[in-house]
């Protein structure tokens, strides 16, 4: 149940980051960002396709990808609390992007030397494309933090909404631990110093500060959520429930 | 190998990507294998260029309907992302296909130890004097340019 517990994490990380992001699709600043963050968004998707699609299999109750993305409510959801948070404005979004983005990435990095050849392969792949995305992430955060005055501040107080999401990213827990001793997992905690240094760093380039004032909300990978999550279900889920046996869209 | 192998082979390889019609699968270097057992049986392996991309689904349906067409009665289609899609794979002919028309093939994925930023050629009148107006494009593997020289906006299909 391990496995199938931590496939399930990595999964819906994916599959609700791809949801929220979509949200932007028609609303998005300027055309290009909208097609960026659409991208962006797809990535994700078909990352969270691979996982669950794997999860799913390993569980071996006869859930595939979509069972598991539609017919499962919000207290069975394994994401981060982090990337369920609403996009807020422009400049939330980004954060949140950039926080997540080089977690994922330098997750993915590691997981492709997974002990699991079927998830090393996913994760190799997938980190080809979250490379992008960080990369995204920090051309916005250079020129929204380093830009107005307004831009600037807007920054500041997305960093103040976003931080205390962070810290959940880096919990070790027993299905981390038993999976990480035979080389199938990464233990979180191992990636908060890279994921430091890559981040303050880059803040610090936009003239941004990373907040010391903190508290530390946690319990999206037992499956404790904020209320937007079960928002973002509703819609997510509300067609394929309520036509569950359809078979052509 | 059968003719009818040959044919099967032929036909699939020669299946044109759906968002990137001026190629075939072969030359996007999506299409891994083709296996013909003696059987009869056809198992053909593709990976995508993206995780998400959609038109994979497409390219499954395409190329089972192909090897149909060319004989073949058990066909399956495999997918495997190890090792992953790189565009280092693109064809030299295919590049010129591209060009041809009128987007701008990628440069090296794959082998630099710093990552250079080169400027991208426009692929209508070859003038370096070039910049990027979308680091995403219609689809997940292009970005939006536009030439400067010749003022003609273009797809450039990004390293990767």
């Amino acid at each position: 149940m391990t496995w199938f517990t931590y496939l399930l994490r990595l999964g819906d990380d994916a599959l609700i980051m791809a949801q929220r992001l979509s949200e932007w699709v028609g609303r998005a600043p300027v055309l290009e960002e909208d097609m960026a963050l659409a991208n962006i968004a797809l990535d994700q998707l078909g990352q969270a396709r691979l996982l669950l699609s794997y999860a799913g299999e390993v569980e071996g109750a006869g859930r595939d990808e979509d069972a598991l993305a539609y017919f499962r409510s919000d207290r069975e959801f394994l994401n981060c609390q982090l990337v369920e948070l609403p996009n807020g404005d422009f400049a939330q979004t980004i954060v949140k992007l950039l926080c997540f983005g080089v977690y994922q990435d330098l997750l993915y990095q590691r997981l492709a030397a997974s002990a699991d050849e079927r998830l090393a392969a996913i994760a190799a792949k997938a980190r080809k494309e979250t490379a992008y995305h960080v990369d995204h992430a920090r051309l916005w955060t250079l020129r929204l933090g380093d830009g107005t005055p307004e831009s600037h501040r807007r920054m500041r107080q997305a960093l103040e909404e976003v931080w205390p999401y962070t810290h959940e990213l880096f919990e070790d827990d027993e299905v981390t631990d038993e999976l990480a001793a035979d080389g199938r997992a990464v233990r979180p905690g191992e990636l908060r110093q890279p994921w430091r240094a890559t981040v303050e760093s880059l803040l610090r380039e936009a003239t941004l500060e990373p907040p010391t004032e903190d508290w530390a909300p946690t319990g999206g990978r037992r499956g404790i959520h904020t209320e937007t999550l079960s928002y973002l279900l509703a819609q997510m889920q509300s067609v394929r429930r309520a036509y569950p046996t359809a078979t052509r869209w | 190998m059968s003719e009818q192998g040959a044919r099967i082979r032929k036909v699939v390889a020669a299946v044109p990507d759906p968002e990137l019609p001026v190629l075939t699968i072969a030359e996007l270097g999506i299409l891994r294998g083709v296996e013909i057992t003696d059987d009869g049986g056809v198992t053909i392996t593709v990976t995508p260029t993206y995780s998400g991309c959609p038109a994979l689904e497409t390219i499954r349906r395409d190329v089972v309907d192909a090897a149909r067409a060319a004989g073949a009665e058990r066909v399956e289609v495999r997918t495997v992302l190890n090792p992953p899609w790189s565009t280092d794979w693109i064809s030299e002919p295919a590049r010129r296909k591209l060009r041809a028309a009128g987007i701008a093939p990628p440069g090296p994925a794959a082998g630099t130890a710093v990552a250079l930023r080169l400027s991208v050629r426009c692929p209508r009148c070859g003038s370096v004097d070039t910049e990027q107006l979308s680091r995403f494009g219609p689809t997940a593997c292009k970005a939006l340019w536009r030439c400067h020289t010749c003022q003609e906006p273009f797809e450039h299909i990004k390293a990767f």
